[in-house]
């Protein structure tokens, strides 16, 4: 019982350590399949993470809070947008640029609230709450079901991604521009708008993930409170292989991993950090690999990602 | 092809000139015209940072220490957020003597090599580096004894302790970590023998996230009581979320866990500074080696708050005062390891070099030092 208690606390920890992450993998997700490759994930994190933060100080709103950082990382992903499909810049060098305005950007922000915390109103309405019966379930229960409301968001989201990719027609559309944009723009797609909704929903999602570090987890502001978390995102669109379910696998797994170490000094040893910090990106490149060798087409990247369309081109 | 070769460098470049630190320069506010004036215009203190200004820790307990010399009269300026490699380093320092400062105060352990090659290649430029060990004619070294007061800092928690188990969040496996683990589990022995202080290393200064992982970690293991040897408050956030106890580390910081803080061991940075600054307004500065604690107000106690236990505010100041009054240090014998093996032998304290130098843990500490 006492080993079941200790294994369910610890998953429990785990997944609040993998929520912003999943909202950036889902976010990158989303970008990533109408074919823009987008590195600004963390850039556009810290901005959610920072407005989210502000407006929770100001209004003590929590709805406001979110959607706020939500719009923050909108914005950031507007102009990637408008650099990537509008003038077809490289999308390499965009999102690079993206992550670095959106750390400076963020630390700017950020600098007249440091050191504050979220007020109460946002703590509440963020607090872990219990399901009855649900959270006594041995191993998983309160991992899932004794949560704050913004963790089950996060998987919720993941899911709807998923069918909307996967089981609707505009999924079916996205996808297309993804793969090839000429084919989809010659059946009546109108390429520019789907690649422009979807990087803004991407960034959105991302700000919203940067959100839930600042006001939900930490509820202090940090200056660069991500601390690199973006990036391991990008990896793990990869490792997810495009896929929202395998996302959820993804993020948890590697909020686990920092944890699983702390568990391990407990046992009397340890592994150094820079092993764990490679893992994310081993586990990329292992996967990468993989599917090339593999060519389950499913699994494949989408095809025409990281090129900017060009309509006369052809 | 080509295109996007260049674009990638641009981007590199970008990357890099973006990694820099920024600077800025503070003037100086106070216009009393005492005597100190004319010597004032010819000292000018520049500050190489490791974190940012504003960062709720270590670096602002630093600037605390910068303003504190601003009302003196002397000029200042600072570079923030300096990474610590020795090219950074000297390219921090040089834009500091470019602005005129001819006081350089390097902050973080890992600026030592740039700051000694700078020491070198400015003869005339004073320099102080914070946690080092290497010093030359013009290169003094400066800590403060934040031990003694993570002594005091164990007292309390030993005294708030219900279930004798109290967690730590440290940050590396190195002397300055591992003595003020150990001085802390001595403070809570003192008052509360039988409870033990389990460690968890995050391997990081600044990580808000992983440092809350640790902490929850500890929590979930029972811990009723959590300290952190970390630069943020995140530890604190955690202990109040899980209706435990906390004790800050490098300035008060109750507001960001009002319902868990106990007090926190704290640095005074502006006792040094602007003693030193004092010095070289005076014209006696000369290199030393500065390690002051709670006697010179270098290090301090925060204030108890209320949620401390009943009887902590008595044995915090007996403690304090006999460390102040040299009558008592926190690491004097009889000191056993954690396998019980005697080290340090009855009535024996250990010299200011041991204790700078340590690398064992005390009985009472659960976890090992990381290699």
């Amino acid at each position: 019982m006492d080993i079941l208690n200790e294994i369910s606390l610890f998953l429990q920890t785990s997944v609040q350590m993998g929520t912003h992450i999943l909202f950036a993998i889902v976010g990158g997700i989303i970008c990533e399949k109408v074919g823009n490759m987008n590195l600004g994930i963390e850039g556009m994190m810290l901005m959610g993470a920072a407005v989210g933060f502000q407006v929770a100080c100001a209004t003590a709103n929590p709805f406001l809070a979110v959607l706020s950082a939500g719009l923050a990382g909108l914005v950031g992903a507007l102009i990637y947008a408008f650099i990537t499909v509008t003038l077809r810049g490289n999308q390499v060098v965009t999102g690079l640029v993206l992550t670095i305005f959106g750390t400076g950007v963020a630390g700017f922000i950020g600098k007249s609230v440091s050191g504050n915390t979220v007020p109460a109103e946002v703590v509440d309405a963020f607090k872990p709450y219990d399901i009855p019966v649900l959270c006594d379930i041995p191993i998983i229960g309160k991992a899932l079901f004794s949560q704050s409301g913004y963790v089950q968001a996060a998987i919720v989201v993941a899911i709807l991604a998923y069918l909307y990719i996967k089981k609707t027609k505009f999924g079916l559309n996205m996808r297309a521009v993804g793969e090839n944009p000429a084919a989809a723009d010659a059946s009546g797609i109108n390429v520019t708008l789907y690649k422009y909704v979807h990087v803004l929903a991407g960034g959105f999602l991302c700000g919203v993930g940067g959100a839930y570090l600042s006001t939900v987890f930490l509820t202090t502001w940090q200056d660069n409170v991500t601390a690199g978390a973006g990036w391991i995102a990008v990896a793990l669109v990869i490792f997810s292989t495009w896929n929202p379910l395998k996302a959820i696998f993804a993020a948890y797994l590697f909020g686990m991993l920092k944890g699983l170490n702390f568990k391990m000094q407990g046992w009397g040893f340890s592994v150094p950090s820079q092993i764990l910090e490679m893992l994310p990106y081993i586990a990329t490149i292992v996967v990468l690999v993989f599917i090339t060798l593999r060519k389950k087409r499913e699994n494949q990247p989408p095809q025409a990602l990281g090129d900017p369309y060009f309509r006369e081109e052809r | 092809m080509k295109k996007k070769l260049l674009a990638a460098i641009m981007a590199a470049a970008m990357l890099l000139t973006g990694c820099s630190g920024n600077t800025s320069s503070g003037s100086s506010a106070a216009s009393d015209a005492d005597s100190t004036a004319d010597n004032a215009a010819s000292v000018k203190a520049g500050f190489v940072y490791i974190g940012k200004i504003d960062d709720g820790g270590y670096t602002q307990a630093h600037d605390q220490g910068r303003l504190a010399i601003e009302k003196m009269g002397v000029e200042t300026a600072y570079v923030e957020d300096v990474a610590e490699t020795v090219s950074d380093t000297c390219e921090a320092i040089r834009t500091l003597i470019d602005e005129g400062c001819n006081l350089i105060y390097t902050n973080s352990f890992g600026f030592m090599e740039g700051t000694v090659e700078m020491a070198k290649e400015y003869p005339d430029v004073k320099f102080a580096h914070c946690s080092g060990y290497q010093r030359s004619d013009n290169l003094s070294t400066y800590f403060g004894k934040v031990y003694q007061a993570r002594y005091l800092a164990g007292i309390v928690a030993g005294m708030k302790t219900e279930k004798n188990y109290i967690g730590y969040v440290a940050a590396k496996g190195i002397p300055e970590v591992i003595r003020g683990i150990n001085a802390f589990t001595l403070g809570v022995q003192s008052v509360n023998p039988d409870a033990k202080v389990e460690v968890v290393f995050t391997d990081t200064w600044y990580d808000p996230s992983v440092e809350k992982q640790a902490a929850l970690e500890l929590l979930n293991k029972g811990v009723d009581v959590i300290a952190q040897h970390q630069d943020t408050t995140a530890p604190q956030v955690a202990a109040q979320e899980k209706g435990a106890y906390c004790i800050g580390y490098n300035f008060p910081t109750a507001d960001a866990a009002p319902d868990a803080y106990l007090t926190a061991a704290c640095f005074n940075w502006a006792t040094f500074y602007t003693d030193d600054c004092q010095r070289a307004l005076d014209g006696t500065w000369t290199s030393r080696a500065y390690w002051e604690g709670l006697a010179a107000n270098m290090t301090y106690l925060d204030d108890l708050t209320s949620l401390c236990a009943e009887g902590t505010q008595e044995k915090v100041d007996a403690a304090r005062d006999s460390i102040i009054d040299g009558s008592f240090d926190p690491f004097t014998g009889p000191l056993y390891d954690q396998n019980g093996e005697l080290k340090v032998e009855e009535g024996v304290r250990m010299t200011d070099d041991e204790i700078w130098n340590m690398n064992w843990f005390v009985q009472g500490v659960v976890g090992s030092i990381p290699a």
